[in-house]
């Protein structure tokens, strides 16, 4: 019989790739900060209409069900929204570790009680910088001291105080004071994250990058406190892309592990993806999350090592790196299949170069533009 | 004065059907545990010592002389920053 001919195997669904471990909900993309660094696109104020409290829900229940154990909360600002406690009571109760990546802007004591009744688990502040006048430029602000207010409260609530800041070159210099800060709020863990040059970041690029003897000092400092404070608070240093002359791994691999989700509903994995040109960018209110995972062309398309180009595919670290950050490859050579040119066997790697070149002449003379719905308008470009 | 140890407050400690293991949570990541490190962190509540982890461990595998491997274990995840100590 014919059928004797089919291997049992073949009868077998084949195994499915794992789901998402972790959704980030990008609940919003207004903010009262106006950083200069910040990694939401430049056209932020063209995005359509947020999504509906009961979309989130969908999204947190769908992703759960796939495996997702991570759970975060970003925006902008995600407590300018008004049921962020509604969506960590439901992450929370379906068993997610829920995370909440603030300015600490608009956390007050009432809200941080019910976030805390919702069971939120962690919460991650930012801080610009250790001086009130230092922090207030970058942010366009005045909101530094309401940012100590708010580290305090968190402690008092029992959260660990988990200070994140990002670094370049008006604040890098500040850096002992920085962490010196961090350990006076009694913070368990600082996370020191150098600017990574993606949407208003790219457009400041050049106010912002730090020199190399800039980012040495940094580096050593950094040290000197990890010796003196040891396992009392533990400090991430992330090296910048452009001078690790190592490209990273993007989000540990294109639709391996990360789920991000636009405040319109768009589904990414990767929070800085809906720049690429020529990407069909599937709604969330109109496809399953399982299907965007496993089948949408999005979450396939640089998806593996298959696509990579040749310069990737003949080299050995092609599995440790994938070639590196697509939204990188594209912004600096318009090509989002490209190698990394942060790699040196990239062909276009000069371009790296030419900035890191730029960044010794500490050149001043461009103005930051500062991350506000009417500079969005005005500036008609993604990043 | 009895030294207990607890799954310290930066990690979450439970049972992932999705990865048919314990698991430790944390901010963005998320460590996946062997069955023994699954037990033993299981019983790291705060209310019990090193030997009453041992011997319940013991009572409930059926078995003897765990005590230098859960040593060995409680150890390593001090180190990771898993577990702390509280005083009775």
């Amino acid at each position: 019989m014919d059928t004797l001919l089919v291997p049992p195997e073949a009868l077998q669904p084949a195994a499915r790739r794992p789901g998402p471990l972790w959704l980030l909900a990008e609940v919003t993309y207004r903010c009262p900060l106006h950083c200069a660094f910040c990694y939401n696109p430049v056209d932020f104020a063209a995005a359509g209409p947020e999504l509906s409290t009961d979309d989130w829900l969908s999204v947190i229940r769908q992703a759960r069900a796939m495996g997702a154990a991570q759970f975060g909360i970003s925006g902008g600002e995600p407590l300018l929204r008004d049921d962020i406690e509604t969506l960590v009571a439901e992450a929370r109760s379906l068993g997610f570790y829920t995370n909440l990546i603030t300015s600490g802007v608009g956390l007050t004591e009432t809200r941080l009680a019910a976030l805390k009744e919702a069971g939120l688990d962690h919460i991650q502040l930012s801080f610009q910088d250790a001086t009130r006048e230092a922090n207030d430029l970058i942010t366009n602000t005045r909101t530094f001291d309401l940012k100590r207010k708010v580290a305090a409260l968190t402690k008092a609530a029992g959260y660990p105080t988990v200070i994140n800041c990002v670094l370049h070159r008006s604040n890098i210099d500040h850096l002992d004071r920085i962490i010196e800060m961090a350990a006076e709020i009694g913070a368990e863990y600082l996370e020191l994250a150098n600017t990574q040059y993606h949407g208003w970041a790219f457009l400041n690029r050049e106010a912002l990058m730090p020199s190399a003897a800039q980012l040495a000092e940094a580096e050593a400092v950094t040290e000197r406190w990890r010796q003196k404070l040891g396992k009392k608070m533990r400090i991430l240093f992330v090296t910048p892309d452009y001078q690790s002359k190592k490209p990273k791994k993007c989000m540990n691999g294109w639709g391996e592990v990360f789920l991000s989700v636009t405040p319109d509903g768009l589904a990414l994995p990767c929070h800085t993806a809906r720049m690429l040109p020529g990407l069909d960018f599937p709604d969330v209110r109109e496809h399953a999350l399982d299907w965007i995972w496993h089948d949408s062309p999005l979450f396939n398309r640089f998806r593996g090592t298959a696509w990579l180009p040749d310069t990737c595919q003949t080299c050995e670290d092609k599995d440790k790196d994938h070639g590196g950050c697509r939204c990188q490859a594209y912004m600096l050579t318009g090509d989002a299949g490209a190698t990394d040119p942060v790699c040196p066997k990239s062909p276009d790697h000069a371009l790296i170069e030419t900035a890191l070149a730029t960044a010794e002449r500490q050149d001043n003379s461009h103005p930051l533009i500062f991350r506000d719905p009417k500079a969005s308008k005005r500036l008609e470009r993604a990043f | 004065m009895t030294l207990r140890p607890r799954i310290n407050r930066l990690f979450r400690f439970q049972w992932e059907p999705a990865q048919q293991a314990h698991v430790l949570l944390y901010p963005e990541g998320m460590v996946k545990l062997n069955q023994s490190a699954g037990e033993i962190l299981k019983r790291c509540d705060g209310t019990r010592d090193l030997p009453a982890i041992v011997a319940d461990l013991e009572a409930s595998f059926n078995a003897t002389g765990l005590t230098p491997d859960v040593e060995a274990f409680l150890a390593m995840a001090e180190e990771q920053n898993w577990i702390d100590w509280t005083e009775a």
